[in-house]
């Protein structure tokens, strides 16, 4: 389960492990992202999926382990990180457009007022044109659909020129056909802007088309690898602890317990659920 | 400028030139441009429960004022500023949280008002403690208010500047500011201080149970009607100023009209914002048609329709 180690790695995790509560969430974990990679972080609710994003983030110290952003040693607003974390809760009423919610991105931790200044607007304008949300950059961010809400919400991470992104189940509450743009702009920002991604998610499939890396959570513990590497019976039934079979249909995968032929996370992978 | 005398019948006799009426112009607008301002982060923080728990909560302070015999905005302030600090130490993180905490303090408040203002009313130099700390007393002011409201309310609105873009930011994800470094418990500190001198400041002027209309009510107008923060922070101010100042000149004349006993300022105030909630409603809906009308969701043919 080790992965080797890449020595330009924009993101370095080494053998991480965290206890919360006297509860180990995550143990010895090990990955690494390079510049332009695009990272899926599987797992089902409760893996420990946002638990280790907020460890990256340094919001969370880590029991034992290592992490390494860029080289450095994570801190606290880290500029080198650009977060957008999981169902953020937009009201209809919230008065903010969405350059302005991309603004903040630049300088929402600043005190004080931000002056409309021509550079300042020039960077938001330019990072809106960039995810492909120029036509509602005015409209109020509580009235746009979830895969434009996602849109913003990765401008205003992108903004300050990260070098790793890092997304908290972004695709969870979009159709399919939403969610493979947002997947499909996250791809071309990484190859574009040579960004590292990592993006959590409990449905590995609206991901299978761009992710080249792979860190599977079970129980707190992770299998990381290419997608070949990670998805394979007899990979993912070490980490479970259990037989599991990964099966092929159409193009997706599916995740299932082997001894019953019960799928064994029946919610997060049956095809049917996610209706257009 | 406005005359003295020829506005009749919009302004009834002596409008202008009394003095209560000065003092009760000046510190319903200050309060009520404090409190647009705080209100409408009170609003999209969806801390209304705190904001109407801290004006009842001054209850207790503004009638622990009358038997002391001190101005009731002190008791106002002093009660509030400390249940806005137990308020952050009991924890305010998450919203289940952040009512359990203002419940809990709300409750024991209420208690000690209640003591308090049983208190004022049997000792007989007091009387009209009760309507006075419950429903407000502007036209009873004195003169020397105004300096106390005004530095309140700078200070208010000065704290609220600072935090203004960590505010907003924690307002719209607290995990989004968090990660980004801002000291989010900090700020929804200075916040809630804030909240707290904003809401001494209109129970002042239309009492402690009223406050939170001039806190919510205003700032709910503002969001129906503007896309950015900045615009709905200055249309909030502006409604409160106006809700304000026509609610006192509605009582001041209505006490000319009733010959004597007019109706209580506080209740012209609140009429006077709940009209333009509707309004609000109103025109915020024909925006919204016009919108989707014009929007290409319903093809519809170019040519002006409104040939009047």
């Amino acid at each position: 389960m080790r992965v080797e180690t890449d020595p330009d790695a924009v993101l370095r995790v080494t053998d991480v492990s965290v206890s919360l509560g006297g509860r180990r969430v995550l143990d010895r974990v090990s990955f690494s992202v390079g510049a332009g990679g695009f990272c899926g972080l599987i797992g089902s609710n409760g893996a420990g999926k946002t638990t280790l994003l907020r460890v990256i983030l340094g919001l969370i110290a880590p029991s034992s382990g290592r992490i390494e952003v860029a080289g450095g040693t994570r801190s606290r607003r880290n500029p080198q990180i650009g977060y957008v974390p999981q169902k953020i809760a937009l009201d209809t009423d919230m008065p903010l457009r969405a350059r302005d919610l991309v603004g903040l991105g630049l300088d929402g931790h600043r005190f004080g007022f931000s002056w409309p200044v021509g550079k300042r607007r020039s960077a938001v304008d330019e990072i809106l044109d960039a995810v492909g949300a120029t036509e509602f950059a005015d409209a109020r961010v509580g009235n746009l659909s979830g895969g434009e809400q996602q849109r913003v919400m990765i401008a205003q991470a992108l903004i300050s020129r990260p070098e790793l992104l890092l997304l908290d189940e972004p695709l969870a509450n979009l159709d399919i056909s939403s969610a493979a743009e947002v997947v499909e702009l996250l791809a071309r920002i990484a190859a574009e802007q040579r960004i590292a991604i990592l993006l959590s998610a409990h449905d590995m499939n609206p991901l299978l088309p761009v992710m080249d890396h792979v860190v599977y959570l079970a129980d707190g513990r992770a299998a990381s690898g290419t997608t070949d590497q990670v998805v394979r019976t007899d990979t993912l039934s070490r980490l479970y602890g259990h037989q599991v079979e990964v099966i092929h249909v159409q193009g997706r995968v599916l995740v299932v317990s082997g001894a019953e032929h019960q799928a064994h996370h029946a919610d997060d992978t049956d095809p049917t659920r996610r209706g257009p | 400028m406005l005359g003295a005398t020829s506005w009749s019948p919009l302004f009834e006799p002596g409008f202008f030139s009394s003095e209560p009426v000065h003092v009760a112009l000046a510190v319903g607008a200050i309060a009520a441009v404090v409190s647009g301002i705080v209100g409408v982060f009170t609003v999209i923080r969806g801390q209304s429960f705190a904001g109407h728990a801290l004006s009842d909560i001054g209850t207790a302070g503004g009638s622990a004022a009358f038997l002391v015999g001190t101005s009731t905005i002190y008791g106002f302030v002093a009660f509030n500023v400390v249940a806005a600090a137990v308020m952050e130490l009991i924890g305010i993180r998450k919203p289940r949280g952040r009512d359990l905490a203002t419940g809990i303090v709300l409750g024991a408040s209420l208690g000690l008002a209640a003591l308090f203002l049983y208190e004022d009313t049997i000792s007989s130099s007091t009387t009209g403690a009760t309507v006075n700390v419950l429903f407000g007393s502007i036209f009873t002011l004195p003169p020397g208010i105004t300096t106390v409201i005004a530095v309140l309310g700078v200070a208010s609105v000065a704290l609220i500047a600072v935090l203004y873009r960590p505010l907003l930011l924690s307002s719209v994800s607290y995990e989004l500011a968090e990660a980004r470094g801002v000291p989010v418990r900090l700020v929804g500190g200075g916040y809630l201080l804030a909240l707290a001198l904003a809401v001494s400041m209109s129970a002042v002027t239309i009492g402690a149970i009223l406050s939170t209309a001039l806190l919510i009510g205003p700032a709910a107008i503002a969001l129906r009607l503007a896309t950015r923060t900045g615009v709905a922070i200055a249309v909030a101010a502006a409604v409160g100023v106006f809700a304000c100042w026509v609610g006192t000149l509605i009582a001041y004349d209505s006490t000319v009209w009733a010959g004597g006993n007019g109706w209580p300022v506080s209740f012209c105030i609140v009429a006077v914002i709940f009209v333009l909630y509707f309004a609000s409603g109103v025109v915020a809906r024909l925006r919204a048609d016009r919108r989707r009308a014009t929007s290409g969701d319903q093809p519809t043919a170019a040519t002006p329709v409104e040939v009047a």
